[in-house]
């Protein structure tokens, strides 16, 4: 039902406006607004903070009928979810949950998540943001860039140095507000794909927050960063599945439609192939995308399924992308066809949250470890 | 006020398939949906309920299966949802099927007003309102754009669209309405209110007996109704596009027009 009501939404208010915003760069306001009164945003927070109660597989399929129709909005909805309600559902105190997690899950506003730097990012131990204790507060200094849903958010889940003599574990992790004093957003990133979606740098000049904005543990901000970052890898993992669902799609549509040699291409052995193979790929991502959620909700182990999931669905996005477009011939190059987009917002999936190269890393120390 | 809301689980497509050799629908492997303009009958007796309050009870007549289409109508804010389904209603025509489902408002106790979509996708007779009204015994409004209920939750006044504009109609609750989809903007169901009904749904299930009703008025003994043949309509020709300055074209549409005695010219 949860599929059925989001891929309605997706259909009737995605995908009749997604071209505009994609074209403008404009960030789909109203289309978050839309999801926000659904209760799609916290829609895996417990409904005592204010969320759906879903489970982590619902939350991958509607991430992934999201990103079916405009993975801008699917890796908006992702990063919330993820990024900014899961650390503060699992490492807030009651008080930091009804004040900072009960917006960003209810709908009424976002969060973002501000962990990579400038020379802080698949090396995310090398943290340039200093915290510094002052009395009662916390005085932050730093830039944090390509921070998904920057200048749009309310509540950011910000990590900085506290004691660079401990390495890792002299990370922590506060909860910053839009409008804390010395917070200020900087340049917003022009890219190649997901347009609609705001990447900006947050800089913070001695801004000064309260204590009670520490998350967690002082100088167990690392171990925070890696765990968020574990359930966000599901997320970009659906956010794949639905870029490539979509090609699929296209590709399937204009088989049957286009005639070329007197009969539809769809009929050609050379694009069978190609769609034989999308289809069977992405039907393989899309089993370990669930079934790392599936491991998520029933209490087992998934840092090694989320990252198989991720690595699999966003190398088959890029690739179905690819392939979507020589399905097309020449139309598929134009933007008359949705395709280009899907290509041009597949790579990113390869990259953030984790780039393929670690989620490689992150697979191979599991595996050698036995688990 | 308590609102009575009848829709019907219908397979989602409007080109559906029929069996040449039984002549009856083939539902496998179509989505089945609750019927369009019930959709938009359920979201205006929702938005009723939220100007008044009260109650919003949803009642569908159907296979066991269509209790999913109940669900996704809790999901949307129904109250109550219930599944009138027996054996003893197979064969049902439009005749019976509204009796049955007169009996079941009848059931639900106290009721104000009965709302409905105008007519199913798979049986396009618009018959069920308009009977269900006769039988029920109040007055009915069809194809209605727009349903405002006075503040004393008696008086109604109501827009019924024609095909060459519309009507208002005025009437007393209670009374009976059909919709079309220009009424409204039917809602999604939240996640909370599908997460709710997986949790905790309870559709009841009415039988025959628990709506009392007649067996003599029930399934084929009700029905007299007796379906000869059914058939997709023949696809309608391509058409004919005339080009060229409006002189010449003028005189072949008259010609053609001629041709197939649409106009005679002396």
């Amino acid at each position: 039902m949860i599929q059925q009501m989001v891929r309605e939404f997706a259909l009737n208010e995605i995908e009749p406006v997604v071209a505009e915003y994609e074209a403008e760069g404009r960030f789909p306001e109203e289309i978050i607004k839309g999801l926000g009164d659904l209760g799609i945003l916290g829609m895996t927070v417990p409904k005592e903070y204010g969320g759906g109660g879903c489970d982590t597989v619902s939350y991958t399929v509607a991430v992934e009928e999201i990103s079916r129709a405009c993975a801008s909005t699917g890796i908006a909805v992702s990063v919330n979810n993820s990024l900014a309600c899961y650390p503060l559902l699992t490492f807030g105190t009651e008080e930091q949950k009804q004040e900072h997690l009960v917006p960003i899950a209810n709908g009424t506003s976002l969060g973002a998540f501000g962990l990579t730097e400038p020379s802080a990012g698949s090396d995310a131990a090398m943290q340039q943001t200093i915290a510094t204790a002052d009395g009662d507060d916390y005085v932050i200094n730093g830039v944090k860039h390509f921070i998904t849903n920057a200048t749009v958010a309310e509540v950011y889940i910000v990590f900085a140095m506290e004691d660079r003599t401990k390495g890792t574990r002299g990370i922590t992790t506060f909860i910053l507000r839009k409008g804390d004093p010395g917070f200020t957003f900087g340049t917003i990133e022009d890219k190649l794909g997901i347009r609609a979606s705001i990447q900006a740098e947050l800089v913070f000049e001695n801004c000064r927050i309260p204590a009670d904005r520490l998350l967690g543990v002082s100088g167990k901000g690392f171990k925070v960063a890696m765990m968020t970052l574990d359930v966000g890898r599901i997320g970009v993992a659906s956010q794949a599945l639905g870029i490539a669902q979509a090609c699929l799609d296209r590709s399937v549509q204009f088989a049957n439609e286009r005639e070329q040699f007197g009969k539809p291409i769809g009929r050609q052995g050379a694009i069978q192939e190609m769609l034989a193979n999308m289809a069977t790929r992405v039907e393989a991502s899309r089993m370990l995308v669930r079934y790392a959620g599936w491991c998520k909700d029933a209490g087992k182990p998934f840092s090694k399924e989320a990252a198989m999931a991720k690595l699999h669905a966003s190398e088959t996005a890029m690739w179905a992308a690819t392939k979507a477009i020589q399905v097309h011939g020449g139309y598929g190059y134009i933007k008359d066809y949705p395709v280009e987009r899907y290509f041009r917002d597949a790579k990113i999936t390869e990259i953030y949250e984790g780039t393929s190269e670690i989620q490689r890393l992150v697979i191979a120390l599991n595996v050698l470890a036995g688990k | 006020m308590n609102i009575v809301v009848l829709i019907k689980q219908v397979p989602d497509t409007t080109d559906v398939k029929i069996d040449p050799k039984t002549g009856t629908l083939i539902r496998e492997g179509v989505p089945s949906i609750i019927n369009p303009d019930d959709k938009h009958a359920l979201e205006e007796g929702l938005r009723i309920r939220e100007r008044f309050g009260g109650t919003v009870t949803v009642l569908s007549m159907g296979p066991p299966q269509a209790e999913d289409a109940l669900m996704e109508a809790r999901a949307m804010g129904a109250d109550v949802t219930v599944l009138v389904s027996d054996r003893a209603f197979a064969g049902s025509d439009t005749l019976a099927t509204s009796y049955a489902l007169t009996r079941s408002v009848l059931t639900t106790g106290e009721w104000d007003i009965v709302l409905g979509g105008r007519q199913a996708i798979d049986g396009d007779t618009a018959q069920i309102g308009p009977q269900t009204a006769e039988l029920l015994g109040v007055p009915q409004v069809t194809y209605c754009i727009e349903i405002d209920i006075a503040d004393d939750q008696k008086r109604v006044t109501a827009k019924r669209a024609l095909e060459d504009g519309y009507e208002v109609i005025e009437t007393e609750l209670p009374a009976l309405f059909t919709v079309i989809k220009d009424i409204n903007k039917p809602r999604y169901p939240s996640v909370r209110g599908i997460v709710n009904v997986c949790r905790d749904c309870d559709v009841q299930t009415w039988n025959a007996k628990d709506i009392g009703a007649s067996k003599k008025m029930i399934g084929l003994d009700g029905s007299p109704t007796q379906v000869a043949r059914t058939f997709a309509p023949e696809p309608k020709g391509e058409g004919l596009i005339l080009e060229g300055p409006a002189e010449q074209t003028t005189k072949e549409l008259v010609r053609h027009l001629r041709d197939k005695n649409v106009v005679r010219v002396r």
